[in-house]
């Protein structure tokens, strides 16, 4: 008897858990999640939380089945858009290794932040507002995961803009926060108008839209590589705007006025490096273009270095840790461009996932306890009130700068290395780039952990609540250990080999170690006992002056021209032309103006008076 | 009886009633709230196999000119009744307590419905242009007794304009009837397109020219289209409503009902020039809305702006364009009567609508921000909505006339500069919205008696609002019905 129970446990389970089942459950939870606390319980904080951290629970939970059973396959879903052979769009999803292995980052990561943010946003207005749009965020990110064509994936990233901006601009009435989240949204725009001229192109010449599909039409591209590396370098440009790459990069520091479990999740983690899994996504079509990927490779590769430059004379905690993630962003986008497999950006992907998002909540706990100050120099001998949270730092730190035997350095150094083989510029400018990197997380540790406390906040800074210790402590674990082969073969393995053809000299890997060291004992000398930056460069500080120029553009180019337009508009095209005309019309009118009696009654009579004359022009006429 | 015909009764009766003395808002509101259930049946009832004209009913009145009283609808008069009748009903539910002739008022508005329900689906050129002057004499009526600002030059303006739009138009109808051989004259849509088709009649292209500026006064292309912002700033909530969400979209029905099958020819021939205009449209006009300084203007050009992206649709002249005009006039139409009542709503309490007098508003209207934001991101394109669904096919069905017109440089720089209205749009509706809901509030004299929108206030917007979602979530319930018209 409990034998037939249990066996038609087991077959039901297995029913249940079929691909599209699971898929759809996956996809769905966190939607339903937003929905019923939109609707239902606005005000109730603990419900709201619970079923915000249930539906992320339920996504993870579905991912590692699907991870574990290494399920395969597509699911069709609803034609959105039918019209046969000329076009048709549907919702459709699928799960190949790629798709799998993001599925497992991005909703372990999601629910440690989701548990890390009831601490974090406990004092804090618009709660159940939070978790909607949290929720709603991870439901259009699993849709760019999930995602089997091009129309799909837009679809959902511009929902994640979407989610970006709502919250980006979380406390709305802090100027920065409304104007940093309307930036972000419209440079992102900016990026999706690039993208979707790519997206057009490619259905121009391949006349589909899924993924499979024009992945498999390479020998379209035979005769017209160039029509192939312009439509690349356009759907690129929705890459630069998500991933923050030069020039659209700036949206990114500013959005840092969101709160920081947003940071981490949507700024760090996920969102953002939605562009690279896009790049990887299209990345037989990208390796067959070798004229796109030489630019994707120089833009890249000139981001990593000018963000790693910037994290150094920055003194917001969290906006050094905004350009590493740029910098960061940029490794990932240079692998892109000089590898043979996915596998590589993916790694790296991968293992900055974990410690990016660590990094980030531990200066969210920093940041909860010193009352929202961010000022490095405003803090210092923190190591001491926080001890875990530093611990969970270093973890971050040290994976973040390369130290050997962290996750981020096997990543990194991968990365490198591909570019010692194919271009010694590039290699040149991204291991410059490392130690720059190690610098400036080292000046963040040594000025905000260690030393002496420099304010009565720093003083009084106590242990952030257990609520968010346990997703900092869970995260160091992946932080250190993501990068061992062990650990990320059983992730990476499927999507190509992480192994170059070649082995290089031993010097290489000195010239990293050395140029970690560098780094750190660079930032060490020079910040062991300061008490404000010793450094100043002002180009620096003024981040290239990239944010004074697009500000020129807009104020001085952007809203004169449209100034100028609308007093065209105003004086000449309506002023000169359509009063000029209807004073010619009044004079010539004159005697109309005997009808113009103003009431209702009268309109209709004339109305009707002439309805009869055509009549009975036309009954003539005919 | 042709159904269609209680459309057209329902309201008229109302009219007679409240003109007799019943009380205004209710009769009103019952009549246009029967009108909805009743389109929303002809539109699902609708057989979609046989497709073609449906619920039709011909009453002969000179049948020797071929002037009857016909009446029948296909998918896009179906998909434009259901915009009327919905936006109708909810303009009505919206309207604020009239202190003047508040029967006329209501009349006034009914008679608008009656108008455009009548345009929507007349058969007979005729009725199809005197049912729009049934439609647009009120609206003049209405800006000149109970607009607001400089209430009379809008007024004046407005008239002025849209009559002269109205009169180019009637001049080309009757020259399209006058282009037929005398014995096969008429003023049926089906015979019209029919002669054409079959190379009976010849009509000159100017009579193109005269329709396009006749229906692009009406529809605000570039350069007549100076008359919208005063118009739209000036007449009280409903009139706008009514008139950018429906009325509008009058130029648009005609241009697809009656230039393009009849001049396929000259819509290729003065694509160039059409193409043109709208791209100032959306660029030049695009950037004036960038410099508005008060929510209403703002509206009233982006709503300019929308529509050279419709206009796109039109002369690329193929099906996933053409759809995709249509789902974006549906869109449109449904977006824009939201932000024009909550525009409305803004006004009741602030009393302005300039950007530097307000700030911070999100805190005190929640309800009302919420509904703000929601329209602002359904006409800026996001996702989900009805225009969304709407621009895409637009910008395909652009893509693939570049195509078919051999790589036709001006399609494709049409196309490019039509998607880049969507970063346009984005600039000025989120500064719109950043301005007036975020940041604080400038000090005000009397701000603490505000009060946020009451569930029944939202209930229309929310109304509307979903109907965006469901259309832009299941777009194909429209195309479905409108590609069946097309073909």
């Amino acid at each position: 008897m409990l034998a037939l129970f249990l066996s038609c446990c087991a077959a039901w389970t297995a029913s249940w858990t079929s691909l599209p089942n699971l898929v759809w459950v996956i996809y769905l939870a966190p939607l339903l999640a937003a929905l019923f606390i939109l609707s239902l319980t606005r005000h109730h904080r603990r419900i709201t939380a619970a079923l915000a951290l249930m539906a992320t629970f339920i996504s993870a939970l579905g991912s590692w089945i699907v991870f574990y059973r290494g399920l395969e396959g597509n699911v069709p879903g609803l034609k959105w858009i039918n019209f046969g052979d000329a076009l048709t769009i549907s919702i459709g999803m699928t799960i190949d290794p790629l798709a799998r292995t993001m599925l497992v980052v991005v909703t372990t990561i999601a629910t440690l932040v989701f548990i890390y943010s009831i601490g974090y946003m406990r004092q804090e207005s618009g709660f159940t507002r939070y978790f909607a749009g949290l929720s709603f965020f991870l439901f259009s990110m699993l849709g760019i995961v999930l995602a089997d064509n091009f129309i799909m994936l837009f679809i959902n990233w511009e929902l994640v803009g979407f989610s970006s901006y709502l919250l980006i601009m979380h406390f709305f009435e802090k100027n920065a926060a409304a104007d940093a989240g309307k930036q972000a949204f419209i440079v992102n725009r900016v990026g999706d108008f690039g993208f979707l001229l790519g997206i057009l192109l490619l259905w121009i010449a391949t006349g589909s839209l899924s993924f499979s599909t024009i992945n498999h039409s390479l020998e379209l591209f035979v005769e017209h590589p160039t029509l192939l590396a312009v439509s690349l370098i356009f759907i690129f440009c929705g890459t630069i705007g998500k991933s923050a790459q030069f020039p659209l990069h700036v949206w990114l520091p500013n959005s840092m006025e969101g709160p920081t479990p947003v940071s981490s999740l949507l700024h760090a983690a996920t969102m953002v490096a939605a562009g690279v899994y896009l790049l990887a996504r299209i990345f037989p079509l990208l390796h067959f273009s070798p004229g796109a990927r030489e630019i994707i490779l120089w833009i890249s590769a000139i981001t990593t270095l000018g963000a790693a430059f910037l994290g150094t004379q920055q003194n917001d905690f969290k906006r050094v840790l905004a350009y590493s993630t740029i910098s960061q962003l940029g490794y990932m986008v240079t692998a892109v461009a000089m590898t043979t497999s996915a596998a590589i950006p993916m790694f790296h992907l991968f293992t900055h996932a974990f410690f990016k998002c660590l990094l980030f909540l531990t200066s969210g706990a920093v940041m909860l306890r010193m009352h929202h100050e961010l000022d490095i120099w405003k803090m210092g001998g923190l190591r001491k009130r926080m001890p875990f949270t530093c611990i969970a730092f270093f973890c971050g730190m040290l994976a973040l700068a390369g130290c050997p035997f962290f996750s981020g350095s096997f990543s990194k150094d991968l990365i490198m290395k591909l570019a010692f083989e194919s271009n010694k510029v590039i290699f040149w400018m991204i291991v410059i780039a490392a130690g720059l990197t190690a610098f400036y997380i080292t000046r963040v540790c040594i000025v905000a952990f260690f030393g002496e406390p420099r304010t009565e906040q720093a003083r009084q800074a106590s242990e952030a609540p257990v609520v968010m210790l346990l997703p900092m402590l869970l995260l160091s674990l992946p932080a250190i250990f993501a990068g061992y082969p062990f650990f990320a073969n059983r992730f990476l393995a499927p999507l190509g080999s992480l192994q170059l053809p070649h082995e290089l000299p031993a010097f290489v890997e000195i010239i990293f170690i050395l140029v970690f060291l560098a780094g750190t004992l660079a930032a060490l000398l020079i910040y062991r006992n300061a008490t404000r930056d010793p450094i100043s460069i002002p180009i620096l500080i003024n981040r290239f002056y990239i944010d004074a120029c697009y500000d020129w553009l807009v104020k001085s180019i952007q809203d004169r021209f449209a100034a100028a337009l609308d007093f065209i508009d105003h004086w000449i095209i309506d002023g000169v032309f359509v009063q000029g005309t209807a004073l010619i019309a009044w004079s010539f009118g004159f005697l109309l103006r005997l009808l113009q009696v103003g009431n209702l009654q009268a309109y209709t009579l004339f109305l009707t008076g002439g309805v009869i004359g055509i009549i009975l022009f036309l009954l003539k006429f005919h | 009886m042709s159904p269609l015909l209680f459309l057209i009764l329902l309201p008229l009766f109302a009219l007679v009633f409240i003109l007799l003395g019943a009380p205004a808002r209710f009769t009103s509101l019952m009549a246009t709230a029967l009108n909805v259930l009743l389109g929303c049946f002809l539109f699902l009832h609708y057989d979609r196999i046989a497709a073609g004209w449906q619920y039709f009913q011909e009453i002969p009145l000179l049948p020797q000119l071929g002037l009857n009283f016909t009446l029948g609808a296909d998918g896009l008069s179906l998909t434009m009744l259901l915009l009327t009748t919905l936006v109708s009903f909810t303009a009505l539910w919206v309207t604020p307590r009239v202190e003047q002739y508040p029967a006329l008022f209501y009349s006034c508005l009914l008679l608008i419905s009656i108008g455009l329900v009548g345009a929507f689906c007349s058969l007979n050129t005729f009725f199809l242009y005197g049912f729009h002057e049934i439609a647009l004499i009120p609206v003049f009526i209405m800006i000149g007794i109970w607009g607001s600002g400089d209430r009379q030059a809008a007024a004046w303006k407005a008239t002025l304009y849209l009559g002269a739009g109205s009169f180019i138009l009637l001049l080309g109808i009757i020259a399209l009837y006058l282009a037929a051989p005398s014995n096969l004259r008429s003023f049926d849509l089906r015979v019209m397109t029919e002669l054409s088709q079959h190379n009976i009649s010849h009509p000159a292209s100017w009579i193109y020219l005269l329709l396009l500026v006749g229906f692009g006064t009406l529809v605000s292309l570039f350069p007549f289209h100076s008359w919208a912002p005063s118009t739209y700033s000036s007449a009280p909530t409903p009139t706008a409503m009514l008139h950018a969400g429906v009325l509008k979209k009058f130029g648009l029905y005609g241009f697809i009902r009656l230039a393009l099958p009849i001049f396929p020819i000259a819509v290729e021939k003065f694509s160039l020039l059409v193409l043109f205009l709208l791209v100032c449209n959306i660029l030049y006009l695009g950037y004036v809305t960038i410099a508005q300084q008060r929510f209403d203007w703002t509206i009233a050009y982006s709503s300019v702006m929308h529509m050279g992206t419709i206009f796109l649709g039109l002369v690329a002249f193929n099906i996933l364009s053409l759809s995709g005009a249509i789902l974006l006039m549906f869109g449109h139409g449904l977006s824009v009567a939201a932000l024009f009542a909550l525009c409305g709503a803004l006004r009741c309490r602030t009393q302005t609508l300039e950007y530097q007098k307000l700030g911070g508003l999100a805190s005190r209207f929640p309800r009302l921000s919420f509904l703000v934001g929601c329209a602002t991101m359904a006409s800026l394109g996001l996702p989900g909505f009805a225009n969304f669904a709407g621009e895409i096919l637009i910008f395909f069905g652009a893509t693939a006339s570049i195509i078919i017109n051999h790589g036709s440089l001006s399609f494709t720089i049409a196309t490019i500069i039509s998607i880049w209205g969507i970063v346009i749009s984005a600039i000025y509706m989120l500064r719109a919205y950043r301005r007036i809901f975020f940041g604080t509030l400038p000090a005000h004299e009397d701000s603490t008696h505000w009060s946020d929108l009451s569930l029944f206030e939202c209930a229309p917007i929310l109304i509307l609002l979903l109907l965006l979602l469901v259309v832009g979530i299941f777009p194909q319930a429209i195309l479905s019905l409108v590609t069946t018209a097309l073909r």
